[in-house]
């Protein structure tokens, strides 16, 4: 038996925005009945442009359920660009986690966030020059490359995992071994894992603790983590920080860069009003 | 919340007269069988008593049965002395249907050499003779074709088998962990050179099982060590699981007749049902050749393994043959050998009952499953549009 945690179990027996949305803003279907699962997602969009319905009908397992339904409340409310940054791993973190051989369902959902957007956006397929490697399951150089890249895979079987490339014949496995080397071998910037918000805040915290404070304390000052929304960090200054007229400068050029640099390149820091 | 068990094809509980019968064998006679002090000693008696029991169900001779640690390990065992036999014999038949215990073990002996010939099966799992006989070649060192199958229940003509490759000099052997004690196995009426059994698939305990070697079939150890069962599986016999073994056997040919007749009606019951009941399901198997136990459903559009975990919500215990259960991403592989659609496939769930199921539970079964299906189904991009479709048409 799979060792699904509790918001996994909770989200499959009582999945949120099961069905579909008539005359949706955008629509994607993704897998297929021979594949062993797939998703229907539906959307429509609220006068501001951002996600204000999101529906799904799934055909699979129980965390294949589980993720569409975590996906459909994750982008409520979000902009179309905020939520083409979510990724697989942030729906499996949601749920808390999903075993290995299970990741594959949220990348599924990632999959269909991805089409569903094209589809309201009318854009041409992202892919564009991407060719079919996994015959069996219909993967092709592009997904697997990017599974590679967020999940930072190593083998062909984290690959098969993640994206059900090479679970058929297994004639691509060969295939699938190369493109692992090749993105293993771009620089290691790139294949810095996405941090899910919990990993994120703590990322912030130990940062901040290490390598901002002992210099602000230094001087005589100090700053408090009030808030974290998506990569705005918004932080209280004290002591000497207070009160100083350079302050601003410290949070954008001292703070913000180190943040930068230890965390994600997109953080931003602001000061809480006083 | 109470347990209703429809998978007593993957195990079964222990009888409370097999645990009996086991218990003083753990503390108070825990002698070895092999020790010259009669406080062992009686723990050798007591095996022999086993033994008979064994042989007595299987229309054996004691001296024909060799105590394993379980059906794989016998499955092993016979392929591996077939092999040791016939150093120059390179080719082992098998079907496409065979448990993992045969499957894997062939996978595995086709990279070192050997030479695996699948026999195919027809859509209803059955197993074509003529197919068999025309496969039949010198260089083959055995052929081993399954009893009854684990996930369908389908019969294979095992004994009509065993007699044309007895006719060429060919060793056979059947794993016959399904059916021993839910169908008549009677070694004197067949000329089968080894047969494997397993005893948590009939009520004793995990970690006994059975090789039953023909007198006069040329055989070679598995496992080497010392003299027990006569040289021929080394290693301290597990009393206990042993004189468990001997009286689920001897429970098991005085329920045969139960396993023909009442278990029989309850999955005939459960399966009518289930199929008036729920639309577009269908039954995976031939149902003349089958288990009487067994009934493998499919019902289209849904999951096999969400299928499972809302009759688990329900405490209602089966397997499915479903990609998302196994952890692979294929569909099993005996319906895949049938040529299931896998849109039929990935929702096929396998009910197998024993004797200790009752017409209460079977009536809950059939009253849940409908609401379990449909509720599946609500959630399925396929369902309606295949509703739709089917009224166009």
């Amino acid at each position: 038996m799979w060792e699904y945690t509790d918001k996994v179990k909770e989200h499959f027996l009582n999945p949120r925005n099961v069905g579909e949305i008539e005359n949706p803003d955008g629509v994607a279907e993704v897998g297929s009945l021979a594949c062993g699962d797939a998703l229907k997602l539906t959307f429509k969009l609220d006068e501001n442009k951002r996600i204000k319905e999101a529906k799904f009908k799934t055909f699979g397992c129980a965390s294949a359920i589980a993720s569409s339904s975590a996906l459909t409340e994750m982008i409520k409310g979000m902009t179309l660009d905020e939520a083409l940054k979510v990724t697989n791993q942030d729906i499996a973190g949601y749920l808390g986690g999903l075993p290995d051989e299970k990741m594959h369902c949220s990348v599924m959902g990632k999959q269909a966030l991805e089409k569903a957007i094209e589809n309201y956006r009318g854009a041409p397929p992202l892919e564009e020059g991407a060719k079919i490697i996994c015959e069996c399951f219909g993967v092709t150089d592009k997904e697997i490359e990017r599974a590679v890249r967020e999940n930072n895979l190593a083998t062909v079987e984290d690959v098969t995992n993640y994206t059900k490339a090479g679970g058929g014949c297994g004639s691509c496995h060969d295939a699938i071994a190369q493109i692992i080397e090749k993105v293993r071998s771009e620089p290691k910037t790139e294949t810095k894992p996405k941090l899910t918000n919990i990993q994120k805040i703590r990322l912030i915290e130990e940062t901040i603790e290490r390598e901002i404070r002992p210099s602000l304390k230094h001087d005589g000052g100090d700053i408090e983590i009030i808030d974290i929304i998506g990569n705005r960090v918004i932080v209280a200054t004290r002591g000497a920080c207070s009160t100083c007229k350079a302050s601003n400068i410290t949070l954008k050029h001292f703070v913000e860069d180190r943040l930068k640099e230890f965390v994600s390149p997109e953080i931003e820091v602001e000061e809480v009003a006083k | 919340m109470s347990v209703i068990y429809l998978d007593n094809n993957a195990t079964t509980q222990v009888s409370e007269e097999v645990l009996d019968a086991m218990l003083p064998y753990f503390r108070e006679f825990y002698g070895n069988p092999s020790s010259m002090h009669s406080f062992g000693g009686q723990v050798g008696r007591k095996i022999r008593t086993a033994r008979e029991q064994v042989a007595t169900l299987l229309g054996a001779m004691p001296e024909e049965i060799i105590f394993t640690s379980c059906g794989t390990e016998s499955d092993n065992t016979a392929i591996r002395s077939a092999l040791t036999i016939h150093p120059d014999k390179k080719h082992i038949i098998t079907s496409r249907v065979e448990h993992p215990a045969i499957h894997a073990l062939c996978a595995q002996l086709a990279t070192q050499g050997y030479r695996i010939t699948e026999l195919p099966v027809d859509k209803n799992g059955l197993l074509d003779l003529d197919n068999l006989e025309k496969n039949l070649t010198p260089d083959i060192a055995i052929v081993s074709l399954m009893w009854g199958n684990n996930e369908t229940g389908v019969i294979f003509p095992v004994e009509k088998a065993a007699q044309m490759t007895r006719e060429r000099g060919i060793l056979f052997h059947t794993d016959a962990v399904q059916s021993v004690g839910k169908i008549p196995v009677n070694m004197k009426n067949n000329v089968i050179d080894m047969l494997s059994i397993s005893g948590h698939k009939l009520h004793a305990p995990k970690g006994i099982g059975i090789l039953y070697v023909r007198r006069g079939t040329k055989y070679s150890p598995f496992l080497i060590g010392g003299h027990q069962e006569k040289g021929r599986r080394g290693g301290t016999e597990n009393t206990p699981g042993i004189i468990g073994m001997g009286m689920a056997c001897e429970l098991a040919g005085k329920n045969m007749q139960k396993e023909n007749t009442e278990v029989k009606r309850l999955r005939d019951k459960l399966e009518k049902e289930l199929l008036a009941r729920i639309p577009q399901s269908r039954v995976n198997g031939d149902t003349a050749n089958r288990l009487p136990n067994t009934t493998n459903i499919s019902f289209e559009y849904v999951e096999g393994e969400a299928i499972l975990l809302l009759m688990n919500e329900l405490g209602i215990c089966a397997s499915s043959g479903s990609a998302c259960t196994s952890g692979s991403l294929q569909p099993s592989h005996v319906l895949r050998a049938m040529g299931v659609p896998f849109t039929m496939a990935h929702g096929s769930i396998r009910f197998s009952l024993s004797i200790y199921n009752t017409e209460k539970e079977i009536d809950f079964v059939i009253e849940k499953m409908p609401g379990i299906i449909e509720r599946l189904r609500g959630m399925s991009p396929f369902w309606n549009a295949s509703r739709f479709s089917c009224v166009s048409k």
